[in-house]
């Protein structure tokens, strides 16, 4: 804000040409120029986020299945979803997910991140070949995900037939189609947990590890007392927005298993998703979401928090 | 959050520390091959079977290679299913989107850092607000929204959300934060209006955070499948997402057909992935966008 300030209109610097306009005149202007500038792009991203917000909030107090009038519930709908065995199943589902994906998400990320920070010949190789995936979308893995985790002909089940592992069922069997999502949104998404790290060990001077392996650590030593505690911030960062991220998860079950096998792989978001545009419970699909938020913002507040605390603060 | 994390446009991968290469990188390649070669495994099969014939998909045992090659999933595509629009539609969507998001963000940035008006701290509270609100909060609303608007199965409902974000204007703010304000004053008193200015003089200085603001669109707008998904069910207007996603309901058997779509939808991303990788590199560290 300090540089904005110190900019103050630089007209104001030219006596010659303001002199004469009186105070008001030109704060009138400056306030028209500023709007000018910020108003077409505030008045999309306030118009397509804080209203609809908003409207949320008021849509889940009341009943309404988008024809006919709503109607006035007060906070039943929040109600109603405490006794909601199906979204109590979608929650579970999708802690399950959360806990699969989260931690393995950091630990790929740490991982191929060390292995991709040394020049070698063809590092540019591999970076390029772990890092493409990024640009694939939902649609487009999920349509690889059902090729190749088919029972029948699918790569993966051919090679445990190869090396004499019996056959899955994989996306068909309801025990491990969570797995298979998570496997596959570790795919698309590595790149992301890689790079940041991958950024963040390049920040840390080279001087802190050679000095810990002068003083007798080994390579082992020396990353887990020198560089992981370094990048402590980062893990802080990734963690959250991986939590966020998967919290949220519903393209990729769309784009897979739509909820299935018997709703095994129904997220939260896939369930507030088939409440509004399939069941038109338009009211209680937003409550669910604004449920959604609230855990979300407290997650994000507590880990923020909790980082300041023991100092490892990334925020 | 991710957006206080780093420069905008900090050269993020350009290379490890030098580092003297010892014979001991034989084990580094032993590591690294095989990940690398798993991570490649899904883009191959897609390539593979989009020219496989389709007796080979019901062998046994299942090859990975493909007996020979045939275009047979890329003919049927094309005269099966309506792609050609799909691609035409998602590449005016984006164009739209890159065009929108470029000209607003960067005029709100620049405003945001550089001018003083009254409203302007609070409006910019708002809007860096609004990055908390999560996607799901506003499916619902939004398409009522969009059929108020009339733009359900219409193009403008996929366009409409990427016309600008909350994203952008903070990572354009950011950048002309860090450009010296004398540039733009020197530009006023030889008689420049503030638009001419940001126009002639800022403008240009800002390509590398544009580079990054126009990926990131790409990425999001491209590869978008909620929006298009919740408004619009007219198979003239979908999208290539949405498009692909539709096929794999209704055609699971005809794998070389599926896997020529998917080719179509996904390589042009690899194409320019392949060409911009830092540029990319760049976008997500800020971003961690993924659609």
């Amino acid at each position: 804000m300090s540089a904005a300030t110190a900019t103050a209109d630089p007209v104001e610097a030219h006596p010659g040409r303001t002199a004469r306009r009186p105070a008001r005149a030109r704060a009138r202007r400056a306030n028209l120029t500023g709007w000018g500038f910020v108003a077409p792009a505030t008045a999309v991203v306030l118009g397509l986020s804080a209203f609809p917000a908003v409207w949320a909030f008021i849509l889940s107090l009341q009943d309404w299945n988008g024809f006919g009038t709503a109607e006035p519930v007060g906070l039943e709908n929040y109600s109603a979803m405490v006794s909601d065995a199906e979204l109590h199943a979608a929650v579970t589902h999708t802690v399950v997910y959360t806990a699969l994906f989260v931690p393995a998400s950091v630990l790929l990320g740490l991982l191929l991140a060390v292995l991709l920070n040394r020049r070698i010949v063809l590092i540019g190789v591999y970076r390029t070949l772990i890092f493409l995936p990024f640009v694939a979308s939902a649609a487009a893995t999920g349509i690889l995900t059902t090729y190749l985790f088919n029972p029948q002909f699918g790569l993966v089940n051919n090679v445990l037939r190869v090396v004499g592992l019996p056959q899955q069922g994989w996306l068909e069997d309801p025990a491990q189609a969570m797995v298979v999502i998570t496997l596959m949104s570790l795919w698309g998404q590595a790149a992301f947990t890689t790079v940041i790290y991958l950024a963040a060990l390049q920040d840390i001077p080279a001087e802190l590890t050679e000095a810990a392996r002068i003083d007798g650590a080994n390579r082992w030593q020396a990353f887990w007392h020198v560089t992981f505690p370094q990048l402590a911030p980062v893990t802080v960062f990734v963690a959250i927005w991986q939590t966020i991220s998967a919290i949220q998860l519903f393209d990729l079950v769309y784009t897979t298993t739509r909820g299935g096998p018997l709703k095994a792989t129904e997220t939260i978001v896939y369930y507030l998703w088939s409440a509004a545009f399939k069941d038109l419970e338009l009211g209680y699909a937003s409550a669910v979401a604004y449920g959604l938020f609230a855990v979300t913002l407290l997650i994000t507040i507590a880990v923020t928090l909790y980082s300041r605390r023991t100092k490892v603060g990334a925020f | 959050m991710a957006l206080l994390l780093r420069d905008p446009v900090a050269p993020v991968v350009d290379g490890p520390p030098a580092r003297r290469t010892r014979p001991r990188s034989l084990w580094w390649h032993l590591l690294l091959a095989p990940v690398a070669l798993l991570f490649a495994t899904p883009f191959v099969q897609m390539f593979l079977t989009s020219l496989t014939p389709k007796e080979d998909i019901n062998t046994f045992p299942p090859r990975f290679f493909p007996s020979s090659v045939t275009l047979e999933g890329y003919a049927k595509l094309f005269e099966q299913s309506d792609i050609l629009r799909w691609m035409g539609n998602t590449v005016l969507v984006s164009a739209v989107a890159i065009v929108s998001h470029l000209i607003l963000c960067s005029l709100a940035g620049y405003g945001f850092a550089r001018l003083t008006f009254k409203g302007r701290d609070v409006g910019f509270f708002m809007i860096v607000g609004t990055i908390m609100i999560p996607t799901q909060l506003l499916m619902v609303p939004t398409y009522i929204l969009f059929s108020r608007l009339g733009i359900i199965d219409t193009l403008a409902a996929a366009m409409v959300p990427w016309l600008a974000s909350a994203f952008g204007i903070f990572l354009m703010r950011q950048f002309f934060l860090s450009l010296p304000p004398e540039l733009e004053e020197a530009a006023i008193v030889d008689g420049c209006t503030r638009l001419q200015a940001f126009w002639r003089i800022i403008l240009p200085l800002a390509r590398p955070a544009l580079a990054t603001l126009a990926i990131f669109t790409l990425l999001g707008s491209w590869n978008d499948l909620v929006w298009p998904l919740i408004a619009i069910n007219d198979p003239q207007q979908f999208t290539l997402q949405l498009g692909i996603t539709n096929f794999q309901g209704a055609r699971r058997t005809d794998w070389s057909l599926l896997m020529a779509g998917n080719v179509v939808a996904t390589l042009p991303l690899i194409a320019f992935f392949l060409v911009a990788q830092r540029q990319f590199l760049a976008t997500m560290t800020f971003s961690g966008i993924k659609g």
